[in-house]
């Protein structure tokens, strides 16, 4: 389990952000000094709907505990319509996660426009804070990339 | 020849694993497979063949080879650790323990593969005879006798005993450590068992499967057979009949990108895929017909002419069993010599 | 054979100029798809015949004429699926349905510890298994598919002509959804013990894939080696469920529920319990609409949160 220098487990957490209203949301936050966590690893997607489901388990196999998924709010979304893709698309995955018993904490999805900065940094603190309690993820692990 | 009293198998389990880990069918979520033996583990003893053959403790689907670290410009060479711990594996049927020296001929001819090799030498396998032979099987067909399994070891299990013949010194060193519960007796017990098989094993519908017109035909001309071009078909291209195969031996090489290592690692492949024999320039075998044609061309024409005239089939009649459209072995062979 | 004097009835009236169906088998129970140009006489079409044949038209109907193709209710839908999806030319095939009253699982006669069989007889709601064992008989109902257990309807859609469709029989026994509800209530760590035990005996052999009339890729992601996803065997666990998952999820809004990824898997893993929780939760979510659910959307839809939000052992 990776630790940091006083013991404590140090999860690693993937956020996918879409580059128009999320990846700036994460910039305000930057820009206005709120405080998230540095497990919290972005990765910047053109739109959420540019996440496909294999990008979502990938990030599982390669060691991540939690998976995050942030767009424009329904309505918003730069290309009139992907977000509304990506919303039925991720409740059926994370339905279907649930169901082969991967624990459902640890996907989730939020919607954060460019102006909501500190939701960002509220919605990754809960979501970190979450992650530290389940631990380490075991049930989508690959051992080989251990 | 020894015998045990059938009650006493899960004593003869337990000693056989405090010696060596041991291996016999068992049933898991409906299908049968090899199970390691541990308490409360029941030999399938009605099941006649396990939905995988045995090759795979020798030849296992996938195989770590060897893995690479990178460290700055230094690339460190990490062996894979082989597993030559001894094994048992009970419960092998005579179509099995035939199909191991046919995989013999292939991996421990020269350049010898050391990965079979060292699993060969660590195995030990109990065979055992097929009391109730079903209508997928035809072993006979190629000269294997259901009622006298090869093998380090034979077991025939009668109604109340379990008798039990050494046939090599892997399987007679084995015995020495077995003697207080195994007793001796003369063998002669087991002739109207093995009778019985006999008689079942003839009137099986597969069993008078005729192969001279593949032996004596011209390859180019079983290759051209207009046959080909109607059987296929119904294949779907998956790979099912090449993975339960007792005799199937193509493997694919490949790599996996852990991050600071990669591991390389070979795992079957099948002959069925479009992507096998894909090279640079393309792939030779377009459509499913090919592949389909390639499979059985192997099995009853290639490999044969390579290796003596033994035929890469040993009639377990898995794929008889598994096709899940009722395509297989004899139904090819027969059609193409028009039987 | 009503069927025989119909299919050579319509090839004489030139609606299709070859037949693909079904055929006997090497042994005296088994059939195999087959493909037809004359001798309509060795078409079969019994109780065996579980194939659904509807995917083989992909390549058929590439070709020059038309095909007369034989169609149980659940296949009908198959073909109504690669139509709408432009798979095969729709105009190149003359769809003849054929009445189903389920079909038999041979393995489930084995799993009744029935060796040695050569012939099946079917009398109304018995089975007559002969063997070189002797005689058995077995209730027909005992040792229909799984599929047939839950059937999704008797009627054909989409069909030319449906041949005595009175014959046709809804064989449900259980509810459809009955399995995936059972799972939803059991708690995380059941259903992954459940998923771990019945997914690490898949041998990667892709029948489940190939067989399916709704993974219909020219070139599919798994034998892709420029996906980045192509991989011949399941090297580990993860890559047990990366497959499965993905496969579930590519026909997720499109499977018929036809059931033939349960029926030829070599492992008898239930993979139609993952493609019916699909089916669940999109009816429940989305209606029971006509459209495929992932290509389309509606403004109010549920929130991915309604997974999050829901109790545990929920069904």
């Amino acid at each position: 389990m990776p630790m940091n220098e006083n013991g404590e487990f140090t999860p690693l957490i993937v956020a996918f952000c879409c580059n128009w209203c999320s990846y700036a949301g994460a910039d305000l936050a930057g820009s206005g000094r709120l405080a998230y966590p540095a497990e919290v690893k972005i990765i910047r997607v053109p739109c959420s709907c540019r996440v496909n489901p294999t990008f979502i388990l990938r990030a599982f196999q390669k060691g991540a505990d939690g998976v995050i998924l942030a767009g424009c709010h329904p309505g918003d979304c730069h290309y009139s319509t992907g977000n509304y893709y990506t919303r039925r698309r991720m409740t059926l995955l994370f339905s279907m996660l649930e169901y082969l018993g991967i624990e459902k904490e640890r996907t989730r999805v939020e919607w954060i426009s460019a102006a909501e900065g500190a939701k960002f940094a509220a919605t990754m603190n809960d979501f970190a804070a979450k992650i530290h309690e389940l631990g380490e993820c075991k049930r989508l692990e690959d051992l080989r990339c251990k | 020849m020894r015998k045990l009293s059938s009650d006493r198998m899960s004593e003869l389990f337990e000693r056989l694993d405090s010696l060596c880990p041991l291996y016999l069918p068992g049933e898991k979520d409906g299908a049968v497979s090899f199970v390691r033996y541990e308490q409360g583990v029941d030999y399938a003893v009605g099941a006649l063949n396990t939905v995988r053959s045995a090759k795979d403790f020798f030849f296992p689907q996938v195989e770590n080879i060897a893995a690479f670290r990178m460290t700055g410009k230094k690339i460190e060479i990490l062996e894979n650790q082989n597993g030559n711990e001894p094994f048992v594996v009970f419960g092998v049927r005579a179509c099995d323990a035939a199909s191991f020296s046919l995989l013999d001929q292939v991996f421990l001819s020269e350049p010898v593969d050391p990965y079979y090799r060292d699993r060969r030498e660590a195995g030990t396998v109990i065979t055992v005879a097929c009391g109730e032979p079903d209508t997928s099987c035809f072993c006979t067909a190629f000269g294997i006798d259901p009622a006298e399994p090869k093998g380090d070891i034979s077991v025939w299990l009668t109604d109340g005993f379990l008798y039990w013949q050494p046939r090599t010194d892997k399987g007679e060193n084995l015995t020495e450590n077995l003697t207080d519960i195994l007793e001796e007796c003369d063998g002669g017990e087991i002739k109207s068992y093995q009778d019985t098989i006999k008689t079942i094993a003839n009137q099986l519908p597969l069993a008078n499967l005729n192969l001279s017109y593949w032996e004596n035909t011209d390859e180019k001309e079983i290759f051209a057979s207009p046959v080909w071009d109607e059987i296929y078909k119904g294949c779907l291209g998956c790979g099912l009949c090449t993975f339960v195969c007792p005799t199937c031996q193509c493997y694919d090489v490949r790599d996996f990108d852990c991050g600071e290592t990669v591991r390389k690692f070979r795992c079957w492949d099948s002959c069925m895929y479009s992507d096998f024999t894909r090279m640079a320039h393309g792939n030779p075998r377009k459509t499913q017909k090919e592949r389909f044609r390639q499979r059985f061309m192997h099995k009853l024409k290639y490999f044969p002419e390579n290796n003596g005239g033994l035929v890469s089939c040993v009639g377990c009649g898995r794929c008889v069993r598994s096709c899940p459209q009722g395509l297989n072995i004899v139904k090819t062979a027969r059609r193409v010599s028009d039987d | 054979m009503q069927i025989t004097k119909t299919i050579k009835k319509l090839v004489s009236e030139g609606k299709a100029d070859r037949v693909f169906g079904w055929k006997k088998g090497e042994l005296g129970f088994d059939t195999e798809p087959a493909l037809f140009t004359e001798d309509f006489d060795s078409v079969v079409y019994n109780s065996l015949c579980g194939a659904n044949l509807c995917k083989y038209m992909i390549n058929e109907t590439k070709k020059d004429g038309t095909v007369l193709l034989l169609l149980k209710p659940c296949d009908s839908r198959g073909l109504q699926l690669l139509t709408k999806e432009h798979r095969v030319r729709r105009e190149k095939i003359y769809a003849l349905g054929v009445p189903c009253r389920g079909k038999i699982d041979v393995d489930k006669i084995s799993d009744k510890g029935i060796k040695g069989m050569i012939d099946i007889q079917e009398n109304g709601d018995t089975l007559t298994v002969v063997t070189l064992y002797g005689e058995q008989t077995v209730p027909r109902q005992d040792v229909l598919y799984e599929k047939c257990l839950s059937c999704v309807g008797k009627e054909h859609v989409g069909c030319d002509e449906v041949l005595s469709p009175e014959l046709s029989e809804d064989t449900t026994v259980n509810d459809r959804f009955a399995g995936v509800t059972a799972l939803e209530e059991k708690n995380p760590e059941a259903r992954f013990a459940f998923w771990r035990s019945q997914l690490s005996k898949c041998i990667r052999c892709n029948a489940c894939r190939n067989v399916c009339p709704a993974c219909s890729c020219v070139k599919c992601i798994f034998d892709n080696p420029s996906s980045g996803m192509d991989s011949k065997a399941n090297a580990d666990d993860f890559e047990e469920n990366l497959y499965h998952i993905i496969r579930s999820f590519h026909v997720c809004g499109r499977c018929t529920d036809c059931g033939e990824c349960s029926r030829v898997c070599p492992e008898k893993i239930p993979l139609h319990l993952l493609n019916r929780k699909y089916i669940k939760d999109i009816h429940k979510l989305y209606g029971d609409g006509d459209e495929a659910a992932l290509l389309t959307f509606t403004k109010d839809d549920a929130e991915p949160s309604v997974v999050y939000e829901r109790g545990e052992g929920h069904a």
